[in-house]
């Protein structure tokens, strides 16, 4: 019997357990997921809970629900890979693995910057990437009485890149709501030279916030949170006051991977671009926000970059060379405010571009155009997540690389 | 583009990045600095031969690469490069502009 791991059970690591549990023969292969967390959360949703649009339960659900019959589940603490001794030592046993794959996602490091984990950390600075912080957030603004809510992000790469900006449009909607729109003072802080990584998306977003009324302080690159004058504060010592801050720390891999000596300065493994192999050793695949590859850290990402890696993993098996396939495809919803989104869909090569999808001329989704539409379109991502794409269901019509039918190019 | 920088003709991107390195010398580096109102000191000349060795080996580069890069701190890069010290130093050094730009 071979023996195959899957590191993590979040979104990628489920998505490859039901991949491959159909596809590996079960005569000659064990296939094995750890995770130390009973429940998987539906991190998307961690964008929603403070604005109470959605409820705590519709974010989370007990993991070992996704994971296929015929796989070993397993949940404990991953200690320490060995990646030349082919195995990895959890809590209190040790797995021995022909293939490996590592799916341990990212997560904030807030203890990166000083004084942001500070004596105001989830009092007057909230991170919403994790469930606590997102909960603890909803909270706080249930009966926030207005005042200055900065919203800020510290450095590249962080997962979902847009969720910041749609953390500040969503804030703004939900004050007007709220009748208070007018007690909020809303701006938006990023260490970009513009409001998204990508410039021709950049120009529709500021668009949208200047009509939003919501500032924008570019090319800040936070030193510190200064919890006596309640700034923050950049190394060319501009501030920017708040009374309210929502940041999003710097975002690392797991301690895992560094303890393993696998990683780079953020822990991410070094991947190779389009194949997901990791580059020092041959039989550990990588997948997710695991991995350094150029890509968006995103659930939809990890959902082409799940076809892919099965492919190769079946290659690999049967001794063949590995499809240098992944195009770096991500998809994302931007909500907007006011029931409606933006949709993007770019890959390593391409910036967002104007156009119908998922069907070119027709849509009915428009892209970087902001739609009714397309709302509707990210509330069914939470069914789709839960439903189709943790089980590896493929997306209909969507296809693994990028297409470039309906979409303007200039 | 082209463009002319101490009388020397050179290709550079919309926003000024020189496009080739091997066009880029140490009179176009002055010049640019100069633009910037920065007087190049030994200092500046070590920070972009280590910006330039940096790109040649494809590392990319960030404020956090600059926290390990043992030559400098990130204060004394921003005395340096006054304003947004990545996108100037980057520019004086002949390199394109780092994605994650400061
Ligand atoms: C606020 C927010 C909004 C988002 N919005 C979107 C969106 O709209 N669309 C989209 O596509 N994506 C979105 N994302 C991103 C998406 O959630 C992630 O990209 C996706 O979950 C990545 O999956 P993963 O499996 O690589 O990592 P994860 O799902 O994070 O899974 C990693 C797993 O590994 C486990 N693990 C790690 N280390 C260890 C260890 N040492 N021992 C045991 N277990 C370990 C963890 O417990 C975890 O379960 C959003 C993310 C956030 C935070």
């Amino acid at each position: 019997m071979k023996n195959l791991v899957i590191l993590g059970a979040g979104t990628s690591g489920t998505m490859m357990a039901n991949h491959l549990v159909s596809k590996l023969d079960k005569k000659d292969w064990n296939i094995t997921i750890v995770d130390q967390y009973k429940t998987h959360y539906y991190q998307p949703g961690f964008l929603f809970l403070p604005f109470d649009i959605y409820t705590e339960d519709q974010v989370k659900k007990v993991g070992e629900k996704f994971i296929p019959k015929g796989v070993n589940y397993i949940q404990k603490k991953i200690e320490q890979i060995f990646p030349t001794e082919n195995k990895v030592e959890l809590e209190d046993e040790t797995l021995q693995y022909d293939i490996l794959i590592v799916a341990t996602g990212c997560k904030i490091a807030p203890q990166e910057t000083e004084g942001m984990k500070g004596e105001n950390w989830h009092k007057t600075v909230f991170d919403f990437y994790t469930y606590e912080g997102s909960l603890a957030l909803r909270n706080k603004l249930r009966d926030w009485k207005g005042g200055k809510m900065v919203v800020h992000f510290t450095e590249m790469p962080i997962k979902c890149p847009v969720a910041p900006l749609e953390f500040v449009f969503l804030a703004d909607s939900y004050f007007t709501k709220k009748g208070m729109r007018d007690k909020v003072d809303l701006t938006f802080v990023t260490p970009l030279g513009g409001a998204f990584t990508k410039p021709k998306a950049t120009a529709a977003l500021s668009h949208l916030m200047k009509e939003k009324n919501i500032n924008v302080v570019t090319d800040f690159n936070i030193e510190r949170v200064d919890n006596e004058k309640n700034q923050i504060v950049d190394y060319g010592d501009t501030t920017v006051d708040f009374d309210l801050l929502v940041t999003v720390p710097t975002n690392m891999g797991d301690e895992v991977i560094e303890r393993s000596g696998m990683g780079d300065d953020l822990n991410f493994v070094p991947t190779h671009h389009n194949t997901l192999q990791s580059l020092d050793h041959e039989n550990v695949f990588v997948i997710g926000d695991a991995t350094n590859v150029p890509a968006s850290k995103a659930g939809s990402v990890a959902h082409f970059e799940s076809e892919t890696l099965t492919d190769n993993i079946l290659l690999y098996i049967a001794g063949k060379p590995l499809k240098e396939e992944f195009d770096g495809h991500a998809n994302c919803f931007i909500e907007t405010g006011n029931n409606k989104a933006l949709l993007i869909d770019f890959n390593y090569k391409y910036e967002p571009l104007e156009g119908t999808f998922p069907i070119a001329g027709i849509g009915p989704l428009q892209l970087l155009k902001e739609s009714i539409f397309n709302h509707w379109g990210k509330l069914a991502f939470r069914w789709i997540y839960w439903n189709m794409l943790l089980k590896g269901i493929p997306i209909p019509m969507v296809s693994r690389n990028m297409s470039l039918k309906g979409k303007k190019i200039n | 583009m082209d463009s002319n920088i101490a009388g020397i003709r050179v290709d550079v991107t919309e926003d000024g990045y020189l496009s080739d390195l091997s066009q880029w010398n140490k009179e176009i580096a002055i010049e640019i600095a100069k633009e910037n109102n920065i007087e190049l000191t030994d200092k500046h000349w070590e920070v972009l031969n280590w910006i330039q060795e940096q790109v040649k080996n494809e590392v990319a580069l960030s404020i956090r690469s600059i926290k390990k890069s043992g030559i400098i701190d990130i204060k004394e890069f921003y005395d340096l490069f006054p304003g947004g010290p990545l996108k100037i130093s980057t520019k004086i050094a002949g390199v394109p502009k780092p994605k994650s730009c400061i």
